[in-house]
């Protein structure tokens, strides 16, 4: 018998174990979609879509991108294979290998990295992404035979007016999304996927999040973002099944069917100005936003979930220029973080938003959102946008299957 | 996925039992029996017998004291055997050295610093040691030999290196300093297995302690680079030689085991992705590919000697390391320059990612290779 984490954790709360037992056994059938489930329990890896969409968002993010180094495209599978088992494990609250952080032999490294022993599964959700560079290089070569499954949708973004990209924080032939209500369980799954993929893939940049600025239930409270304002509000929830085939899902038709099912994922570290903000009269701050900073109202009503009068707004409100009526109806199931990354060499806090979006297709919904929020957008003069990069997604993984399966066959 | 947590949950006891009897049944054990338990304080340091049968031994270190501590076993002369260092307060840690017949010394370093708090082991008995596999044996006398040819070009190279600078010849001198540098680095790992002589020799300026003099290959490169004046670097100079000769004549003799040949391989690797990689170690000439090679050249040396015992136990590893050299030494070749390498300083930051890269490819195999060999 090998000392999991779960069973770790169990010793340690022994003394709950017949109360919570029963909630256990509940909390073992709970489907990613149902709202709030104890923060620590486990988040179902398998299913028709990857868990970390419409999973309730939790309070912490690791995100990575990853470079693909190897050129070749059996071992680039066998690590999808790896990657799946030790995700299937994580997410459950094992161990990332069969051996164990403490199990092994004293003369082998572990195969598991150790600082989540003792830590419940957390609501640990891991989602993989497939960059554009994996079906052709920017050079124009398909390195793994791809070229011709790479879907419409999969092209880069263009520049947007103002971006201040890093190429070096951009992009990504691979990524992985894991999102907990545990830092430590968040970071453990990163450390534990980049070190299995050492030698076929690359960290290219990663990010850190550590307070959700959206929700995906109906149940969650609205989070506010570091500009202090409720961020999300007219999110797509999980809830609004409807919605989510229209706008969330890629459905059959779409384009290549391995991504029926699946979902496009754009991220973008969008830093804040934040002591030039911090400076704004309150009056200005909720006019830039469109919304009043206490209960989220939009300007002029009472409730946060108002549906607001676009023509009664500044011309150049964040809420009116991002509304779905002022983008043709497209929507996107948000899913972003508050970042601090320290402070920078003049004292300022280099913090910001970590932006997250799903959608069935980027080009009826970030493309033209950002465009429109690129050129007019009050809030531009307090924004920098600095790491942006789109993934497809696959659709989920099935009981034995692998990650992206539907593509490698 | 989730069975395991139910289970767990409801049978919490059994969970507690089946934790410790798989604590007991997972521990190494000695050649006398369980591990070895050491008790370490600040003041004290109990090992458990000090009489052993010969064999692999384990140590269970255990920190009772405030400071963080080592535990070291020392052959005669200061020898290390086995060391495990950073055991913070609290924590217990294992230690598994083999041990042929002959009398030791063990000691606790709370704090870190020292001789430490010694005391005396005695091993007796001929217990089939490690090298009695054939492959094995021939693995670790044929790094040996390497060793050997290596410490000859050592003592070569760093006696004209001595020589010009006495002579004020800093040109000269600049111009061997890697080329001495490449045979150390490539045993360096040997060489590190006794203690003190490695700082004095190889010691960066920022890991040199209190009361001791910042000495050997990195001082004379901080004069020749930095000030130009090596009008008074003679002393340093012979220095460096009379202890690469004392620390020369320790390696040659020094009785290997198939361990110290996997955890080399490896350490070299670390030495590359922690120091040169980032231009620490020459941080004054800038010459660490030329250290990079050498790391490289070492790492492959002691892979080679064990390849025929890697053959029998884990071929699979063997192509893996193969394809892994192979991809360094493609990345590396592209910065050659003339004898030697390009500076550090003229490396890209993509230059260096791709180093980075290869390097942490070849890693991970290379920190399997210490696990087969005791397989």
């Amino acid at each position: 018998m090998r000392m999991s984490r779960r069973r770790m954790f169990t010793v340690a709360g022994a003394g709950l174990a017949g109360s919570a037992a029963a909630a256990g056994a509940v909390a073992l059938h709970a489907s990613r979609d149902a709202p709030a489930a104890p923060p620590h329990d486990a988040v179902d890896f398998y299913g028709a879509h990857q868990a970390g969409i419409v999973t309730p968002a939790q309070d912490r993010l690791h995100f990575v991108a990853f470079d693909v180094i190897t050129k070749d495209r059996a071992r680039l599978v066998a690590l999808l294979r790896l990657w799946t088992e030790a995700a299937a494990r994580m997410t459950a609250g094992l161990d990332a290998g069969p051996v164990g952080a403490v199990g092994g032999i004293p003369e082998a490294p572990p195969d598991d990295t150790g600082e989540a022993l003792g830590l419940p599964p957390s609501g640990l959700t891991l989602t993989l992404g497939l960059g554009p560079g994996l079906f052709r290089t920017p050079e124009g070569v398909d390195r793994f035979d791809l070229a011709a499954q790479r879907p419409d949708a999969l092209a880069e973004l263009p520049r947007f007016p103002a971006d201040k990209l890093d190429p070096a924080l951009s992009g990504g032939d691979l990524c992985v999304q894991a999102c907990a209500n545990d830092p430590q369980v968040a970071v453990h799954a990163i450390r534990n996927l980049a070190r299995i993929g050492m030698g076929t893939v690359s960290v290219r940049w990663s990010q850190l999040g550590f307070g959700r600025t959206s929700s995906t239930t109906q149940s969650q409270a609205t989070p506010r973002n570091l500009f202090g304002f409720k961020d999300g509000t007219r999110n797509l929830k999980a809830e609004e099944t409807e919605l989510l085939r229209d706008h969330l899902w890629v459905q059959p038709g779409d384009g290549p069917s391995w991504m029926d099912g699946g979902s496009y994922l754009v991220t973008r570290k969008v830093r804040m100005v934040i002591e030039t903000w911090d400076r704004a009269p309150l009056g200005e701050q909720e006019a830039i936003v469109g919304r009043t900073k206490g209960t989220g109202a939009p300007l002029g009503l009472t409730g946060e979930f108002d549906e607001p009068d676009l023509t009664t707004l500044p011309e150049d409100a964040h809420v009116r220029l991002a509304h779905p009526d002022a983008n043709a109806g497209a929507r996107m199931l948000r899913r972003g973080y508050n970042f601090v990354d320290g402070s920078d060499g003049l004292g300022r806090l280099d913090a910001g938003l970590f932006f997250i979006a799903y959608q069935r297709d980027p080009r009826t919904a970030f493309i033209p959102v950002q465009t429109n929020l690129a050129r007019h957008d009050a809030m531009n003069e307090y924004l920098r946008h600095t790491s942006s990069a789109l993934f497809a997604v696959p659709p989920g993984v099935p009981e034995g299957g692998f990650w992206a399966q539907q593509l490698f066959g | 996925m989730r069975t395991p947590r139910f289970l767990a949950l409801t049978t919490a006891a059994l969970a507690v039992a089946g934790l410790t009897a798989c604590a007991e049944s997972d521990e190494g054990a000695t050649a006398s029996g369980g591990p070895v338990a050491v008790n370490a304080t600040d003041t004290t340091c109990e090992v458990g017998s000090t009489t052993l049968a010969a064999g692999t031994a384990t140590f269970a270190i255990t920190n009772k004291g405030a400071k963080i501590t080592e535990f070291y076993v020392y052959a005669p002369g200061d020898r290390i055997m086995g060391e495990i260092e950073n055991i913070a307060p609290g924590l217990t840690r294992e230690l598994r050295v083999e041990l042929p017949a002959g009398t030791y010394e063990t000691a606790c370093k709370p704090g870190m610093v020292g001789r430490g708090l010694r005391g005396t082991l005695q091993v007796s008995g001929s217990a089939a040691p490690l090298t009695d596999d054939a492959a094995l044996a021939e693995a670790t006398a044929s790094y040996q030999r390497y060793v050997q040819s290596q410490s000859a070009g050592l003592l070569e190279k760093t006696q004209e290196f001595v020589d010009a600078v006495k002579a004020g010849k800093v040109d000269e001198a600049k111009a061997l300093f890697p080329v001495a540098r490449t045979y150390w680095e490539r045993i360096e790992p040997v060489a590190e297995i006794f203690g003190d002589l490695d700082p004095r020799i190889d010691g960066r300026e920022e890991v040199i302690e209190e009361g001791m003099e910042f000495t050997g290959y990195h001082r004379l490169e901080k004069d020749l680079w930095e000030t130009g004046d090596i009008s008074r670097s003679g002393p340093i100079a012979d220095q460096l030689m009379t202890d690469v000769k004392e620390i020369v004549a320790k390696a040659t003799t020094a009785q290997l085991s198939p361990l110290n040949l996997a955890n080399g391989a490896k350490e070299l690797l670390d030495e590359v992705a922690t120091g040169k990689i980032t231009g620490e170690e020459d941080r004054y000439s800038h010459t660490d590919l030329w250290d990079f090679a050498a790391n490289v050249e070492g790492s492959k040396a002691a892979i080679a000697a064990l390849r025929p015992a890697l053959e029998q136990r884990a071929p699979e590893l063997v192509t893996q390391l193969d394809t892994g050299f192979a991809d360094v030494d493609t990345a590396l070749a592209k910065h050659r320059a003339g004898d030697g390498y390009k500076l550090h300083t003229e490396l890209t930051e993509a230059d260096l990612k791709e180093l980075s890269d290869v390097i942490n490819a070849v890693s991970e195999p290379i920190s399997q290779v210490a696990a087969a060999v005791v397989k």
